[in-house]
């Protein structure tokens, strides 16, 4: 308890200093590339970064990269929407699930240099101002999560799932939703809030 | 993971000449230090841990525009290699006219990976194996070629009992393949000296003493498309699996049937985690031919799928599971309607 008011009192936060103590760790290697879009294929030197253009959420983000660095570490590590959350960080979980134009893909098996270009939607991007998404307000209204980690992953899912047409009966969510595994076993609940919600996404 | 550099190609020439610049262009594509990008599924998983290493990659996404197109013909079915894995399992066509390819397609990894995963990068994904996924385990003859095996007398309930060989019980782990290889299709290969085509059933190869050459691309090589030829309305995909959904198979049965007047005049069988490869059974098959459908009939022919099987301590059981697997795949395929 007092940790967490002392923290509040200065200011100071685990995801800040994380940031900060890594920010400065990484400024001597932030050498600068060419521009991607030069004529393909020239191979660039895999010691440095690559400045690219990354379209989250409806916004341009520039940034400078390792060719190394996923959708998932670029939305977290460079863009701070930690939303999406790393479970396994190899395609196994759905944790980090965003949306790549209009597919739920797993953000951390996708090169964030393969993904310039294409429309990112992440949990952040999901609500209109104050007003929340239907599958938000669903998971919501049926008690769909209970640790809340793998929730950004499942709601993402969800609203692709039901856009994909997966979603008609309890047994077609539980096989197109087998991506997002849930250890606090929210799975009836997950199912009943995509009952409520699919209704009004696709009527929307 | 380790650093690499990236690029681009924004056609197939250009993806060619820079897969092409490995310094030994004879390796098998399994070793080459320039890998090709698709899905990534495979090759980004392999890469955090270490098992593939490339020093460049070589994105070959931007061609999906020319090859990843879904073409149901009358004579046959032309499918593009950047096409995804979702879009092929959701074409009516392909549900309707080839329903092994749609359902091996559905019921493979999870919604996400299928979105993400093209067929060239399926059929090329890498096996399972454990132990050769964990490099702390020096021994294994696909990474390090005689190192020997850990998982000959290691934990290899998930392994191969057909196809095996003393160097290597890895399984197959791919779905879509068995479709490919009982339908007789087809791969289009692209390289340097331009378009190659030769029966899938030759693209794996079983490991033999040469565990670490998987298939017969060589580097600057890219599976551009696949051709199955004829329809093949009565055919199925049956997986069982540890769990109902988003697992590898223990073991798989692709069968499609030609029935007429009650006489199967034509049937194909081919198997899945049960082999190092994919594996068509020609026993099986020449069992069915010509005979009418008992449930007796389709015991023999899994008997015949299986005889030259070899299990080890933990993996006997497929061979009991995957008879029963071929057997209920050639009974949901008679009675099937169509």
């Amino acid at each position: 308890m007092s940790g967490n008011s002392s923290s509040r009192l200065s200011g100071f936060d685990r995801r800040a200093f994380m940031a900060c103590a890594a920010g400065s760790a990484l400024v001597p290697m932030t050498a600068r590339a060419g521009a991607l879009d030069a004529p393909a294929p020239v191979a660039q030197d895999p010691a440095l970064h690559v400045e690219i253009t990354l379209r989250v959420n409806g916004q341009d983000k520039r940034l400078s990269l390792d060719p190394r660095t996923t959708v998932l570490d670029a939305l977290r590590e460079h863009l701070k929407l930690t939303g999406s959350k790393k479970g396994c960080d190899h395609g196994q979980c759905g944790a980090c699930t965003v949306l790549i134009g209009e597919r739920r893909v797993v953000s951390c098996l996708t090169l964030a240099l393969a993904a310039e270009g294409q429309e990112i939607t992440t949990i952040e991007g999901l609500a209109t101002g104050d007003q929340l998404h239907p599958m938000q307000q669903a998971f919501i209204d049926n008690d769909a999560f209970q640790c809340g980690y793998c929730t950004p992953g499942q709601i993402m899912s969800a609203v692709a799932c039901v856009k994909e047409g997966h979603a008609s009966s309890d047994a077609d969510i539980r096989e197109y939703m087998s991506g997002n595994i849930c250890r606090c076993a929210a799975y009836p609940n997950i199912v009943a809030a995509m009952k409520q919600a699919a209704p009004e996404i696709t009527k929307g | 993971m380790r650093p690499f550099s990236y690029q681009r190609a924004t056609d197939p020439d250009m993806a060619v000449q820079a897969l092409s610049a490995d310094a030994a262009v004879d390796n098998p594509l399994t070793r080459a230090t320039v890998q090709p990008l698709a899905g990534g599924t495979t090759l980004i998983d392999l890469m955090k841990l270490d098992v593939m290493r490339p020093a460049a990659i070589v994105d070959i996404n931007p061609l999906a525009e020319g090859w990843s197109a879904i073409d149901p013909g009358r004579e046959n079915l032309r499918l593009g290699a950047l096409a995804k894995m979702s879009d092929v399992a959701a074409q009516g066509e392909v549900q309707r006219n080839y329903p092994v390819i749609a359902n091996s397609l559905k019921l493979a990894a999870s919604a996400q990976l299928r979105n993400m995963a093209t067929l060239g990068g399926n059929v090329m994904q890498r096996t399972r194996c454990p132990y050769f996924r964990d490099v702390s385990y020096e021994n294994c003859n696909k990474r390090n070629p005689g190192s020997g095996c850990a998982a000959m007398d290691g934990v290899n309930r998930m392994h191969a009992v057909l196809g095996v060989s003393d160097q290597c019980i890895a399984t197959y782990p791919g779905d879509f393949a068995q479709a490919l290889i009982a339908l007789d299709a087809t791969v289009e290969i692209t390289g340097r000296s331009g378009t190659r085509s030769m029966p899938f059933a030759q693209l794996h190869k079983a490991p033999g003493s040469t565990p670490e050459t998987e298939t017969a691309l060589r580097s600057g090589e890219l599976i551009s498309a696949f051709v199955v030829p004829g329809r093949w309305p009565r055919s199925v995909y049956l997986k069982a699996r540890d769990r109902q959904s988003y697992e590898f198979a223990l073991s798989s049965a692709a069968v499609a049937l030609d029935v007429q007047h009650g006489a199967i005049k034509d049937a194909r069988v081919a198997l899945g985690g049960v082999a190092t490869v994919p594996w068509r059974s020609r026993e099986a098959e020449a069992l069915l031919k010509g005979q009418t459908f008992d449930d007796g009939l389709a015991e023999r022919a899994a008997e015949a799928a299986f005889a030259d099987a070899k299990g080890r301590q933990y993996n006997n059981f497929k061979i009991a599971l995957g008879k029963r697997v071929v057997a209920r795949a050639l009974h949901r395929a008679v009675t099937m309607e169509i």
